[in-house]
């Protein structure tokens, strides 16, 4: 219990401590929000399907959980290449615990990320269509962030150095975020595109937060909640299974 | 009294045999050199001896534990003092011992105390709340040393312990440890390139080439055997003069570009 306290204490001091980091990883998200947000607006408008912004807002909140939760979950690879990992895995504490410890570190971190992305989208001009209905979308951000820091735990474990790096993020992040309904609506499309972002975990991410947030619902919130438990958990065991293999 | 035993030790990768078929004994309180070039097995060993690898065959006991059975109470057992730095740039020096301290479940009355006397000890309890990425490398060693003592191990590990020191460092480190060593009789198992310092400190040295260990023994055993005046004449006739290619690691390059990212 303590281990998995202060595994997570170190994700958030490690955080708060990287102002850099902070104000980068929301530069993008913002710039997302404005340039899509009001570029797209007029046309969205004029094909009848209402604000852009409103729309697009939970796709962008869904994408700064993405990104923050995966590069947490793969700061595993850093740790390794610098050493740190070795002090944690020499530790008389288990694996699990260790992994657990991050996992959760990695999620916090994010959450705090899609909050405020959330707040820059409400000055944006984004408008909840029910307040009593966000905290509710929190837990599910934290639900989102929890399984996507578990999936870039697992890929850590897997990945020995940074080399990887940037296959990870074209051929796994990139699509998970663009092919999941974050940016357009999920109606009509080629059956291929439907398929896949059928089989997106963050669509289900991104349409539970529009449920929550704008009352628009694709999937409907039980499927997207119950799919979403399913695939943490799914990655979890995963996660921690690859994570107790890692040999240095 | 035995603290470590390893017998028939193998560690095979893919193609290559890192460790082949060694035993040797540490006594209890002995300072034990395990000195070697590049490559020959000695970084392998001790990630077996840490629980960190798993050995291909063989058996190791250490402090009366098996790291295959009992990896816990083995890792109780031991401090290491890795060849790289090992400790969170992020962190403060005191949140680095802290977080050790937690780790390894020391009482935080007791640890607060602890760290107080080993950050003194090794001259950091001023710079106990700047990050540790401000550190120089001889600063970043201190600590390491001083964290991998904070819960009091019977045996500690020093894998190349002076690499980059100047000598002021190097001799201050090894007066703090030789002190340890004669006050709580704990047990000093370590790796070094340089020689004179191998002959200077150990009781006993054994060196290990190609996987195999080749030569155990005192220095003055090993001097006489072969003939030599000093310990790195001995080793250099044990081992050979021919230089020893280590290819170039994915840390080497990590750490050119760590260089790029550091804002």
């Amino acid at each position: 219990m303590k281990t998995i306290y202060i595994l997570w204490l170190r994700q958030l001091k490690r955080y708060f401590r990287s102002k850099s980091r902070i104000i980068g990883s929301l530069a993008q998200p913002l710039l997302f929000l404005v340039s899509l947000g009001y570029g797209f607006g007029p046309v969205f408008q004029k094909a009848g399907q209402g604000n852009y912004i409103d729309f697009l807002a939970p796709g962008i909140i869904g994408m700064s959980i993405i990104f923050s939760s995966i590069f947490s979950g793969m700061e595993i690879i850093w740790d390794r290449q610098f050493g740190f990992l070795k002090e944690t895995l020499v530790a008389p504490v288990s694996r699990l615990s260790i992994m657990i410890g991050r996992t959760l570190g990695g999620t916090t971190v994010a959450l705090m990320q899609g909050v405020i992305v959330f707040l820059i989208a409400m000055v944006a001009g984004f408008h909840p269509y029910n307040f009593a209905l966000l905290p509710l979308a929190i837990l599910v951000m934290l639900l989102v962030a929890f399984l996507f820091t578990a999936l870039g735990t697992m890929i850590a474990s897997l990945l020995s150095d940074m080399q990887g790096f940037q296959l990870i993020m074209n051929f796994l992040i990139m699509p998970l975020f663009f092919l999941s309904g974050a940016l357009f609506p999920l109606q009509g499309l080629p059956k291929a595109i439907t398929t896949i972002a059928s089989l997106d975990p963050l669509s289900y991410g991104v349409d539970a937060f529009r449920t929550l947030l704008t009352g628009v619902t694709h999937f409907g919130l039980g499927l997207d909640i119950l799919v979403l438990s399913g695939v943490t958990l799914l990655f979890l065991v995963l996660g921690s299974y690859f994570f107790s293999k890692i040999q240095i | 009294m035995k603290i470590i035993e390893v017998k028939n030790l193998t560690k095979k990768f893919k193609d290559l045999i890192a460790v082949d078929n060694i035993s040797f004994e540490v006594e209890k309180g002995e300072i034990f050199a395990f000195l070697g070039p590049n490559g020959a097995g000695k970084s392998t060993t001790i990630k077996m001896l840490t629980t960190l690898l798993q050995p291909t065959s063989g058996s190791i006991v250490l402090n009366n534990y098996d790291p295959l059975r009992n990896p816990d109470e083995v890792r109780h057992s031991f401090g290491i003092v890795f060849q790289d730095p090992s400790l969170d740039d992020e962190l403060t020096a005191y949140e680095n011992m802290d977080f050790h301290g937690i780790l390894y479940d020391v009482p935080k009355k007791v640890r607060k105390d602890r760290i107080e006397h080993l950050l003194k000890l090794v001259e950091l309890w001023d710079r106990r709340k700047s990050l540790v990425k401000e550190f120089s490398g001889g600063m970043k060693r201190r600590l390491e040393i001083a964290r991998g003592l904070l819960h009091h191990p019977k045996v500690i590990f020093l894998d190349e312990p002076t690499l980059g020191l100047d000598p002021q460092t190097r001799n201050s480190t090894w007066n703090y440890l030789l002190e340890l060593n004669k006050e709580e009789g704990t047990t000093i198992f370590f790796t070094t390139h340089y020689m004179e310092e191998a002959e200077r400190v150990a009781q006993r040295v054994a060196i290990i080439d190609h996987g195999r260990i080749i030569a155990t023994g005192t220095s003055e055993e090993l001097k006489a055997s072969s003939h030599s005046n000093s310990l790195e004449e001995a080793f250099l006739a044990l081992t050979g003069k021919g230089i020893r290619e280590e290819e170039g690691t994915n840390l080497d390059r990590m750490r050119q570009r760590r260089k790029l990212f550091r804002h």
